[in-house]
C-alpha cells in the first residue's frame, strides 16, 4: 500500500427532499450515518462513488466524505460531516432522527 | 404600493408553467442535475446542506398585509412554519420539498411575488432604504427608482448572463440605511436646481475581497438614470473577469481597470444607448410613482403621551424600537427578530399574521423588511402605538433592542448553508443571550454586531462594528474578529484584529471588547464606533488578547 488511506462513506442528497443521505453496502440510500457503507480502500472508494453517481435519479451531488469505525458503525470525522447528520442546531429540525 | 398589471400576472404564470415542466422533468429522470440546477436557480431554488431553500424577493423590502399573510400560508403549507428574512430583503424557506415548488411559486404570484433573480449571474433584488417614503430627512422615496431597475432589469436579455451575480440599492436619504457603498451599484438620490438624480457608486462588495465603492458619477439626471446603468452593467459584461469566479465581480474590474478608465467606457457606451431611450421609462417612472403615494395621514397622538410617560416599559420600548416619521403624529417602528436567543431574521407564521394584522389594522397596511433582518411598520400613528406593543409582546415581538449588541445579523451559516466553515447562528444566540443576562446591552448603546459563516460575508460582517467570520482551521470552527467596520454613508471596512477564537472562546470574546469599551469611552453618548475611531484598535486588542500583553509586559 502506498499512501494511507482514510475511510470514506459516500454520502449526497435524496432529490425529493434534500435529505441527507448515505450509500449502504447493499447499495441503497440510507438517513442514517451509522448504516453507511465504511469504505476501506481507495480504489473501492472510486468504484462506489461511480456507483451512487448512476443513481443521479434519486439523489444530488454524491461526494466521498472521512468517516471512523464506531460502536454502532461508521461516524463522521469532520464537523462539517457531523452536522450534516444531526441538522441544524437552532431548532429540532434535523431530518435524521437523532 | 406598486400593484401588478395584467402584463406581470401573464408573466408570471407562464414562468411558473415552464418551470413546473422543469421540475417534472428532473423527477422523471429526463433531466439530468447539470442540466436542471441553472433552470432551479433561475427560479431562486438553491440546494442546502440538510433541504432544498426557496429563496423569495421582497423588492425594495417593502409588502402588504396581504402578501404577509401569503409568506405564512407558504410556510404553514410546505415549509416548517417559519421563514428567515434576509440582508438583502428576501426570505428565505429552509424545507420545501422539490415537488411542492411549483406550488409554492403559484401562491407567491396570486399575490404578485416571485423567486425570479434571486439567484445567478444576474441583477438580483434590487434593496432600498427600510424607511423609504417615511423618514423624516428623505430626499425622496427611493422606491419609484428601484421599482423602475426592478422592471428594466427582470428578464432584461443582455443581462441575464454576467460574469457574476450583481446587486443594486437605492437609498433617498444621506442616513443610507441601504449599504449602498457595499453593493456592486449604489443610488443615492439627491436633487440639483430642484432636479432629482442619482450620485451613482461603483464597485463596492464585501465577500472574499471587501471593498468600498466608488462614486462614478456624482449626478446622473433621472432621465438618464436606466440609459447610465445599463451602459454600466454592459461595461461590465464585456470587462468582467470570467476566468476566475472570484474575481468576476465589478469590484475586481474597477479596481483592476480603475475608476477613470470605467468612467471613460461607461460615458462611450452611455450615449448611444441614450438615443435608444425615448422616454417611456419616464412615462413608466410617473406611473409607477403614482402607486407608491404616501397614504392619507391621520392627525392626532390620542393618549400616546401619557402613556410614555406612565410606563417605563413601553418608553423604552418606544426610545429604542422607533424613530422620527416625516408626520409628527406618526413613528418608524421596527420590530425585532431577534428575540434574545432566537435565530435572527426568523419570524414564525403566527408572527407574520400577527405583523400582518397590526399592519392592516392600525398602519396603512404596509410592512417592510430591513437589510438588518427586522420588520419594519413604516407609517405607524403614535396613537395606536400602544396597541400595538402590546399585541407584539404577546406574539414574543416585544424585544426593545433595535441597534443594540443583540440585534445581530448573521448569516445561516452551517446550520443550513452549504458553503459555509462554521456556525453562525449559535454564535449569535449566545451572545444575545448573554447581553440579556448581563443586563449591559441598553447601557452601551448603539452596536452592530454582523456574523458570517464563510468568507462570501453574507451577514456583513465587513461592516460590523464588531464583525465575526467563522473559520475551519484544521477542522475546528474558529472565529475571526474584525473592529470598526461601519455599513452607513461614510462606509468602512473593518480591520482585523489578530488570531481567531475558538468557538467556546468568542462570546467571552466579544464580552471583553465590550467591557473595554466601557472603560474607554468619554463619556455615555460616546458610541463603540466613535470610540474605536478615537482610540484605534490598540486597547481593544489588548482587551481581545491579554495574554499576548501580558507576554510583552
Ligand atoms: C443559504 C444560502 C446562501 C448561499 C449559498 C449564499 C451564497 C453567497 C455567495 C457565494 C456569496 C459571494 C458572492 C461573490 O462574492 O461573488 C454571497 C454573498 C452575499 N450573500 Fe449570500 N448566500 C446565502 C444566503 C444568504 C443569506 C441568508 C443572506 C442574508 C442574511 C445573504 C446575503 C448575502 C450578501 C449581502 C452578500 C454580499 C456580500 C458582498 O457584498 O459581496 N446570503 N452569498
Ligand atoms: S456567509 Fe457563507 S456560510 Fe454564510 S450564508 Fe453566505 S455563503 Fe453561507
Amino acid at each position: 500500500m502506498s499512501r494511507q488511506f482514510t475511510p470514506k462513506v459516500v454520502t449526497a442528497n435524496a432529490l425529493l427532499e434534500g435529505d441527507v443521505v448515505y450509500l449502504t453496502k447493499q447499495g441503497h440510500w440510507t438517513r442514517q450515518h451509522a448504516e453507511a457503507d465504511l469504505i476501506e480502500d481507495a480504489v473501492t472508494a472510486e468504484i462506489r462513488l461511480l456507483e451512487a453517481q448512476a443513481l443521479a435519479h434519486e439523489v444530488v451531488g454524491p461526494y466521498l466524505a472521512d468517516a471512523v469505525a464506531g460502536k454502532n458503525g461508521p461516524e463522521p470525522v469532520h464537523f462539517r460531516e457531523a452536522f450534516r447528520t444531526r441538522g441544524p442546531s437552532n431548532y429540532a429540525h434535523g431530518k435524521q432522527p437523532v | 404600493m406598486y400593484a401588478y398589471t395584467d402584463f406581470d400576472r401573464d408573466f408570471l404564470a407562464e414562468r411558473n408553467a415552464q418551470f413546473r415542466a422543469q421540475v417534472e422533468r428532473r423527477i422523471d429522470g429526463s433531466l439530468t442535475e447539470d442540466e436542471f440546477k441553472p433552470l432551479r436557480l433561475m427560479n431562486g431554488l438553491y440546494l442546502q446542506l440538510h433541504a432544498y431553500m426557496l429563496r423569495v424577493a421582497i423588492p425594495y423590502g417593502t409588502l402588504n398585509a396581504g402578501q404577509m399573510r401569503q409568506l405564512a400560508m407558504i410556510a404553514d403549507r410546505w415549509d416548517k412554519g417559519y421563514g428567515h428574512f434576509t440582508t438583502r430583503q428576501n426570505i428565505q424557506y429552509n424545507w420545501p420539498q422539490l415537488r411542492d415548488v411549483p406550488d409554492m411559486l403559484d401562491a407567491l404570484g396570486e399575490v404578485g411575488m416571485h423567486a425570479i433573480q434571486t439567484s445567478g449571474n444576474t441583477i438580483r433584488n434590487v434593496t432600498a432604504d427600510h424607511f423609504a417614503g417615511a423618514a423624516a430627512e428623505e430626499v425622496a422615496d427611493p422606491r419609484p427608482v428601484a421599482e423602475l431597475i426592478r422592471q428594466w432589469s427582470t428578464d432584461h436579455p443582455e443581462f441575464q448572463f454576467l460574469p457574476r451575480k450583481f446587486k443594486v440599492a437605492v437609498t433617498g436619504s444621506d442616513q443610507d440605511r441601504a449599504v449602498t457603498a457595499a453593493h456592486d451599484i449604489g443610488l443615492r438620490l439627491v436633487e440639483r436646481h430642484g432636479r432629482l438624480g442619482a450620485t451613482v457608486l461603483v464597485g463596492g462588495g464585501l465577500g472574499r475581497t471587501p471593498m468600498i465603492g466608488k462614486v462614478l458619477s456624482d449626478y446622473v439626471a433621472l432621465d438618464d438614470l436606466l440609459p447610465y446603468l445599463e451602459a454600466v452593467v454592459a461595461v461590465y459584461n464585456l470587462l468582467g473577469r470570467r476566468d476566475n469566479k472570484y474575481k468576476a465581480r465589478i469590484k475586481i474590474t474597477v479596481h483592476e481597470n480603475g475608476i477613470e478608465e470605467i468612467r471613460r467606457l461607461v460615458d462611450a457606451e452611455f450615449a448611444p444607448r441614450k438615443a435608444a431611450f425615448n422616454g417611456a421609462d419616464m412615462a413608466l417612472l410617473d406611473k409607477i410613482k403614482a402607486d407608491f403615494a404616501a397614504p392619507d395621514f391621520t392627525p392626532g397622538a390620542g393618549d400616546f403621551q401619557a402613556h410614555y410617560t406612565d410606563d417605563p416599559v413601553f418608553r423604552s420600548f418606544v426610545d429604542t424600537n422607533t424613530v422620527a416619521h416625516k408626520h409628527r403624529d406618526y413613528a418608524i417602528l421596527t420590530v425585532s427578530l431577534k428575540a434574545h436567543g432566537a435565530t435572527p431574521g426568523d419570524a414564525t407564521s403566527d408572527q407574520m399574521r400577527v405583523l400582518a394584522d397590526l399592519a392592516e389594522t392600525y398602519a396603512h397596511d404596509e410592512l417592510r423588511i430591513s437589510h438588518e433582518q427586522n420588520v419594519i411598520l413604516p407609517h405607524m400613528p403614535k396613537r395606536h402605538l400602544r396597541a400595538v406593543f402590546d399585541a407584539l409582546s404577546q406574539a414574543g415581538l416585544g424585544t426593545a433592542n433595535i441597534g443594540l449588541a443583540s440585534d445581530i445579523i448573521a448569516c445561516p451559516g452551517m446550520d443550513y448553508c452549504a458553503l459555509a466553515t462554521a456556525r453562525s447562528i449559535p454564535v449569535a444566540q449566545e451572545i444575545a443571550t448573554r447581553f440579556e443576562e448581563l443586563k449591559l446591552e441598553h447601557a452601551v448603546g448603539p452596536l452592530k454586531i454582523k456574523i458570517s459563516g464563510c468568507i462570501n460575508a453574507c451577514g456583513h460582517h465587513h461592516v460590523g462594528h464588531i464583525g465575526i467570520l467563522g473559520l475551519d482551521r484544521a477542522g475546528v470552527e474558529n472565529y475571526q474578529i474584525t473592529l470598526g467596520g461601519d455599513g452607513g454613508p461614510d462606509a468602512v471596512i473593518g480591520e482585523r484584529a489578530g488570531p481567531g477564537f475558538a468557538y467556546d472562546e468568542v462570546v467571552d470574546a466579544v464580552e471583553r471588547l465590550v467591557r473595554a469599551y466601557l472603560d474607554l469611552r468619554d463619556h455615555a453618548d460616546e458610541t463603540f464606533l466613535d470610540t474605536y475611531k478615537r482610540l484605534g484598535a490598540t486597547p481593544f486588542k489588548a482587551a481581545l488578547y491579554p495574554e499576548v500583553k501580558a507576554h510583552a509586559a
